[in-house]
């Protein structure tokens, strides 16, 4: 797998997601600054990690949404190839208009640093096939904008295409208010657009693939795209 | 010319920070606020002397820009 991770100024979380990129794949990713306009030939994987770009000025994500790699990273998506999200690269996915809808302050007005329970709705994408529908994992969030919310049609559309991937859940799986810390409408963590090849999600999956993170629930959805790219191939 | 750009979120757009002002202003006992909601103001100054072309560049920036209109509304409005 052939993955890049974005670097946008503000941005913390890029070595955690090039350490597991590079724990689970078994190779490097390259780390690419936000002011390029090129990703380098035969790039499998585009990541956008956690972080404060821009330190969250205007909007989260806003500044680094028109930053000049992201239209390198539009062509990529047209072309059908993989981009992943993570916390602030979810919101700077939205504000890029690559995923619908906006993150929003959350709820409760408290930035939230601690392990969710996310139940997986669907196995049957390239970012989820590592995991069983339905299967709940446990994952950090560090977040003070992640209040996912669309317009009505929106959400009707995302629901009615099986596009929400994740959702804030109680550990035995139930969807329960108590367990949305931030929230979201339907309890959304994690979107996927229209086609299938971009996944946004608030909750970081690459802080939980090793024993000594207390868990390795976050490994499944890199190995899965892993394994994807692996057979596509 | 001058100029500014006032955004506000939408109506039915949750405010958490809009609320927790206003319940801020109660805490303070200042009667009478029926509701907050918190928005931004941007003043911009522009080159150049054309108003129409001014307004044009400034709704622009707001739609590429200032708002994000998923959310919120703006308001142009050039000042002299």
């Amino acid at each position: 797998m052939k993955a890049v991770v974005l670097v946008f100024p503000g941005i913390n979380r890029e070595r955690d997601m090039a350490r597991t990129l590079e724990l689970v794949a078994g190779a490097k990713p390259a780390m690419v600054w936000h002011a390029e306009r090129e990703l380098p030939a035969g790039t499998d994987l585009v990541v956008l990690p956690g972080g404060f770009s821009y330190g969250d000025y205007l909007r989260c994500g806003a500044i680094a949404a028109r930053a000049p790699i992201m239209e390198a990273v539009r062509r990529h998506a047209e072309c059908g190839r993989l981009v992943l999200g993570v916390c602030n690269g979810f919101q700077i996915l939205c504000e890029a208009g690559l995923l619908p809808g906006v993150l929003m302050r959350n709820a409760m007005l408290k930035f939230i640093c601690r392990d969710v329970y996310l139940r997986v709705e669907r196995s049957d994408t390239p970012f989820t096939r590592g995991y069983n529908a339905g299967q709940v994992i446990r994952v950090p969030v560090a977040h003070g904008e992640g209040n996912y919310i669309a317009d009505g049609a929106t959400i009707a559309r995302l629901e009615g295409e099986g596009r929400v991937l994740f959702r804030y859940a109680s550990p035995d799986g139930m969807i329960d208010p108590n367990w949305n810390h931030n929230g979201a409408i339907n309890a959304i963590a994690g979107i996927l657009n229209a086609r299938g090849n971009v996944l946004g999600m608030m909750p970081h999956p690459e802080n939980h693939v090793e024993a000594a993170m207390g868990s390795t629930d976050g490994r499944g959805l890199f190995a899965g795209l892993v394994d994807h790219l692996e057979r596509a191939a | 010319m001058k100029a500014r750009i006032t955004v506000t979120l939408r109506a039915g757009i949750l405010d958490p920070q809009g609320r927790a002002i206003e319940g801020a202003l109660r805490s303070l006992g200042i009667a009478g606020v029926a509701s907050v909601r918190q928005g931004k103001v941007f003043d911009i100054e522009l080159e150049g002397t054309d108003r129409g072309a001014a307004e044009a560049a400034l709704k622009d920036a707001a739609d590429k820009l200032l708002a994000n209109t998923v959310i919120e509304n703006y308001r142009v409005e050039v000042v002299g």
